[in-house]
């Protein structure tokens, strides 16, 4: 029996100046294996999160997180929280894109999210793209720790900016554990105020970027070689990390071309997202 | 501490290879990305706010004191591009060969012993900068100039630049060199606090998939 692995120290929760004026919302998922199929026990909506359990597929417990209100705006402080016990299988998806907008409040807004996946569980978190409005400003934490057999399909898709506006200010760092030593620390910093970002060594234009994150213990034994998609104008990179798994590296200008790059990838690597 | 041991370290003469290799320049150069000097300073830029900072942390890290091995695997972590992986652990080598003779240290045999196919090229400035002498914000200065010399050096001979048009673009960068190796110094300050995560870990995707593209062209001037 083991455990889901230790919990990443907690976030920085510190109120700012502006805290009361902010939306404040956790959301939480625990799935858990139960008799050849997957339990959730918890399935705890709060705030703008909306959980609906859809119909299982196997052993595979599915849920859809619908956004009922929009956020996250400016000063809005968002936590998910998921947890996948023992040998469960949970597939995370989201109903519509996420928009981050401008609030009310001259502070950013943060979104926080830890995964933890137990041995011989599985989690697939395929949300929608995360689109950075003009004027918006927010700090997406992802935080990710697996056991040593836990298996992870991860997808992020940020659009920054709606169509014929300048994006907002987004930054997002995903930090990868697993069985307690860190596989990948990625922070992506994009829009007013970041250096480069939009330059040759960065984005050169393209306002859509995306990573897939695939962890699999059975990639120790065979690593995946890197591979170069060729899905112009979208490009993208799948390379094997240091350890049991490979993220896929995408840009492309627009939203469409950058879920083609994704497919792409899946693809190759023979996962699918159904 | 002698201010004169950063000059050596980072004079481009120093003999640890860091000339044959473009931070990703030449990958550029040859998308029509970087064909001036305005868009050489803009990848420049680019290039300093991200793999120039981490790399500008790790060094700091490292001068301070911080284990190498615990770094080093943070390198890896913030490096998904098996071929940047490389790159940055066959500079690390040739840099600690270069810097045992110079600087001779039990400190960089050991980890020399310990990671006999090289350490990440920043762990190893940071704790070369250690054995010479100077400080985390020297090191961190010595990492940040360094992520945009191999670009600048790069576009001259690729472009035919101006000579004196390129070393004006560093001059211009000079302020931005200064706020990112004092901002990983920061990072690096809060290291004994925070752990590992302390560490910035800013990525650029274009360099990511363009340094697995170039590892694989039949005909290249530069290694990186």
């Amino acid at each position: 029996m083991t455990a889901a692995p230790p919990v990443h120290p907690p976030p920085d929760t510190a109120p700012t100046p502006h805290g009361a004026y902010g939306l404040h919302a956790t959301a939480r998922i625990t799935a858990e294996s139960a008799g050849g199929a997957t339990d959730l026990p918890l399935l705890d909506g709060d705030g703008p999160f909306s959980l609906r359990r859809l119909r299982s597929r196997g052993t595979q417990a599915r849920v859809c997180v619908l956004n009922t209100m929009s956020a996250p705006h400016n000063g809005d402080r968002l936590h998910t929280e998921v947890t996948v016990g023992p040998g469960a299988d949970l597939h995370v998806i989201t109903a519509a894109a996420t928009i981050a907008l401008p609030g009310p409040v001259p502070v950013h807004a943060t979104h926080d999210l830890t995964l933890r996946v137990a041995d011989h569980a599985r989690l697939h978190w395929l949300p929608e793209p995360l689109i950075s409005a003009a004027g918006s400003d927010l700090r997406q934490r992802i935080r990710i720790d697996l056991a040593p057999t836990a298996r992870l399909v991860l997808s992020e898709q940020q659009i920054l900016g709606r169509p014929h506006e300048p994006p907002g200010r987004l930054s997002t760092r995903i930090t990868l554990r697993r069985d307690g030593r860190t596989l990948l620390d990625q922070h992506n910093t994009y829009g007013p105020g970041a250096q480069g970002w939009d330059g040759p060594a960065v984005l050169a234009g393209n306002r859509a970027t995306g990573q897939l994150l695939i962890i699999d213990p059975a990639y120790e034994d065979h690593p995946p070689e890197p591979h170069h998609l060729d899905t112009p104008p979208a490009q993208g990179v799948i390379t094997p990390l240091p350890g049991p798994g490979v993220l896929l590296t995408a840009i492309a200008p627009d939203a469409g071309h950058l879920q083609h790059c994704l497919n792409a990838a899946l693809r190759h690597l023979g996962h699918h997202t159904q | 501490m002698s201010p004169v041991s950063l000059l050596i370290l980072s004079d481009g003469r120093f003999p640890a290879g860091g000339h044959a290799h473009s931070g990703g320049a030449e990958a550029a150069i040859a998308a029509g990305r970087v064909h001036d000097t305005a868009s050489l300073e803009e990848f420049c830029r680019g290039r300093l706010s991200t793999a120039g900072l981490v790399a500008a942390a790790l060094a700091a890290a490292a001068a301070s004191g911080h284990d190498p091995l615990l770094l080093d695997d943070a390198a890896d972590a913030r490096t998904p591009s098996p071929a940047l992986r490389q790159v940055a652990r066959r500079l690390g080598r040739q840099l600690m060969r270069a810097a045992r003779a110079v600087w001779p240290s039990p400190d960089l045999d050991r980890l020399a012993a310990a990671r006999p196919a090289g350490a990440h090229h920043p762990v190893v400035l940071g704790l070369v900068a250690r054995t010479a002498g100077l400080s985390p914000q020297d090191a961190a200065q010595a990492a940040a100039y360094d992520s945009v010399c191999g670009p600048v050096n790069a576009a001259v001979r690729l472009l035919g630049l101006d000579p004196f048009q390129a070393t004006a673009v560093l001059a211009r960068l000079s302020g931005a060199i200064e706020h990112t190796a004092a901002q990983a110094s920061e990072h690096a300050a809060r290291l004994p606090v925070d752990g590992v995560d302390a560490l910035p870990a800013a990525s650029a995707p274009l360099l990511d998939i363009t340094a697995e593209q170039h590892a694989t062209w039949p005909v290249r001037l530069f290694a990186s």
